[in-house]
């Protein structure tokens, strides 16, 4: 065998490995949540009797439908509101130079180094005093917080990345600096805004520190949060096989945004714009 | 249509740094005015002034006989060609030069119609639906120029638009926006480091040095009436030789003989700042001097014999390079363009090195002696003190 052959053979055996030990959990919840409630621990990889049972059980309990609702809702919402205000902001710091500059980013920094979990007491109390307890806005605040800082740091190397002609062409064209935002530097920012959009997405639908201790009915609870607190069929049984359906059920939508923007986030769109 | 004047410009930043410095410059209507020098020179940033994306710290400028300081580049009715041209990577080439007049609420039709005829004229019309990364850069500069003509503005600002093409496309493209220009009778500001371009292009060309106008003039007045050291060391390629030398009476002592003043020269001596100096530095063009054996007898010059270390044959002409016994010439002009052109690393050598174009007709051979001639009429003379040119106008 050729150097080049050993090479190659010894980094597709590194490329398996490492597929198969990242993708065994996902296969195993998936074998889960095709078990029968009955088979579900009896140790077998693959599921003797295949059912879709959990996936049935969990769309007929309100518990999860209104998670999943409250989940897509306030991620969506966070989200949206996160990419809007961070744009503004990443686009000043990446294109003006003003007084307190690097102040704003070192605290934004610092804001997402903030253990999470210190908040979460004061958070409570403070809530049910002024009745953001169990709300949506109750759980889209904190999001904003961690959410942004981070958004803010990704989006501005993303616009200190596009040429500033661009802009400055944009204005000799006669653009406000609204429309040179909008018709030019966003457009050619998308790959960057997606990627941003998914990450506080992530963020915000994989939280469960927050969920589990700002909410507590259906109103506002999300799907971490939920599952956590599925009942059983009975007090006896332990409702494993729905815990991994619903697990199963919000991770496509992840899975399914990463999909569709995979091609946007890999392409950059600012190819050709400047001499090539 | 419209004239620039720039009365006193001054461009200082924050940290004290003036790139421009009380700059002057009257653009007539419908002018084709070249920004050169080197790099860093404030061509660009004073191009940038007039197009307002700089502000201007101190001066006034006018476009078309309005202060337009405090107007933003929109209100200006100009438009700018980018080194890098900067198309919007996101449209096709039809929108790229669509967008100002889109901007504008211009109507469809007539967008439709502007592009069109832009097309034909830069030849794009196959081009017109291709995103900008899939034109190749000979296509990309004419979309950008294509972009500026669309909007039909009072004056174009070009900043060093073919510095990003390969040779032989920057000629051809050169030709081209001088028959853009004229056709259009558009005034136009363009910013060049190549003094070719200048020569070739311009009506006027003012020279810039470290913020500060040195000259400004038609192509052929720079060339054969420098006011500095800088301009003549600038301007003109091969670049003009410089040679110590003494004024002593009516003759110019050069160290590659003496040369009788021509009286047209001593005119322009004697009406000159520098009177009765004698230490002064000597410019000899390449293009004036010739082979002795192809000169006839009368013409007023000097000849001298040396021997030729290097010989470059050009096809239609020959440059002939020797060494003079003399000091290298310093002055920190000169020190300047050295740098620039980045020459000051050769190794150093004896004496001075000049060059001079011999037409092709000549029999001249690498390492062989030779009688060379020098035209005494066009020779040009500098204050070594302060680089100015000695003769008057």
């Amino acid at each position: 065998m050729s150097v080049k052959a050993r090479q190659r053979t010894g980094w597709s055996l590194a490329f398996v490995v490492v597929v198969v030990v990242s993708l065994v959990p996902v296969f195993w919840l998936i074998m889960l949540s095709l078990k029968t409630p009955e088979s579900a621990t009896d140790g077998s990889f693959i599921p003797h009797h295949w059912t879709l049972h959990n996936y049935r059980d969990i769309f007929n309990q309100t518990v999860f439908t209104a998670a999943l609702r409250n989940s897509i809702g306030i991620g969506l919402i966070s989200t949206t509101l996160a990419v809007l205000l961070a744009s503004s902001a990443a686009y000043a710091i990446a294109r003006l130079d003003f007084p307190g500059k690097q102040t704003i980013l070192a605290v934004a920094l610092l804001v997402t180094l903030f253990p999470q979990v210190s908040l979460v007491g004061p958070l409570y109390n403070l809530w049910r005093q002024i009745g953001l307890f169990n709300t949506w806005p109750g759980l889209i605040i904190p999001y904003l917080t961690f959410a942004l800082p981070l958004a803010i740091y990704v989006l501005s190397t993303f616009f200190r990345e596009i040429p500033w002609e661009l802009e400055q062409a944009a204005q000799i064209d006669g653009a406000t600096p609204f429309q040179a935002f909008t018709k030019v530097i966003a457009p050619l920012a998308a790959p960057g805004l997606a990627t941003t959009f998914i990450i506080v997405f992530l963020i915000c639908w994989n939280d469960f520190v927050f969920a589990i201790s700002l909410t507590a009915t259906n109103a506002a609870k999300t799907v971490p949060a939920a599952i956590a607190q599925f009942p059983g069929v009975s007090q006896f049984t332990q409702p494993i096989g729905d815990i991994a359906a619903a697990a199963v059920v919000v991770t496509i939508p992840v899975m399914l945004l990463v999909l569709l923007f995979q091609r946007r986030i890999v392409a950059g769109l600012t190819a050709g714009a400047v001499k090539g | 249509m419209a004239e620039i004047a720039l009365e006193h410009i001054t461009k200082r930043y924050d940290d004290g740094y003036e790139a421009v410095k009380d700059l002057n410059l009257d653009i007539a209507d419908g002018e084709f005015m070249i920004l050169v020098g080197p790099s860093g020179c404030g061509k660009s940033t004073a191009l940038r002034m007039v197009a307002g994306l700089e502000d201007i710290t101190d001066g006034e400028l006018k476009i078309g006989g309005q202060v337009v300081n405090d107007k933003t580049p929109k209100d200006r009715d100009i438009a700018m060609v980018f080194q890098n041209y900067a198309l919007y990577p996101h449209m096709t080439v039809r929108d790229n030069m669509g967008f100002a007049l889109k901007l504008a609420r211009t109507p469809k039709a007539e967008i439709a119609q502007k592009v069109n005829e832009a097309a034909r004229i830069l030849d794009l019309e196959q081009h017109l639906e291709r995103k900008p990364a899939n034109l190749s850069g000979g296509q990309r500069q004419r979309v950008a120029m294509g972009r500026a003509i669309v909007r039909n503005p009072s004056v174009f600002l070009m900043d060093e638009p073919l510095s990003n093409l390969d040779a032989k496309l920057r000629v051809q493209m050169r030709a081209e926006i001088s028959r853009i220009q004229q056709r259009l009778k558009t005034t136009t500001v363009y910013v060049t480091h190549d003094q070719t371009e200048a020569l070739t292009l311009g009506d006027r060309i003012a020279v810039m040095r470290a913020g500060v106008l040195q000259q400004v003039g038609a192509p052929m007045e720079l060339y054969n009436r420098p006011n500095n050291l800088f301009v003549a060391g600038f301007i003109g390629s091969p670049a003009m030789n410089f040679l110590p030398a003494h004024i002593e009476g009516d003759v110019v002592k050069l160290p590659i003989g003496d040369v009788h003043i021509p009286d047209a020269l001593r005119a322009r001596l004697q009406a000159g700042p520098g009177g009765g100096r004698d230490g002064v530095i000597a410019g000899l063009r390449p293009d004036d001097f010739e082979d002795a054996s192809l000169i006839s007898g009368e013409s007023a010059g000097t000849t001298f014999r040396t021997k030729i270390d290097v010989l470059e044959s050009m096809g239609s002409e020959y440059y002939a390079y020797f060494t003079v016994e003399a000091e290298q010439v310093d002055a920190r002009e000169l020190q300047e363009l050295a740098e620039e052109a980045g020459t000051t690393d050769l190794p150093g050598r004896e004496g001075t090195q000049v060059v001079a174009r011999l037409e092709a007709a000549s029999h001249v051979r690498q390492g062989q002696e030779i009688e060379l001639w020098f035209n005494a009429e066009h020779l040009h003379l500098f204050d070594p003190e302060n680089g100015l040119s000695l003769l008057a106008e």
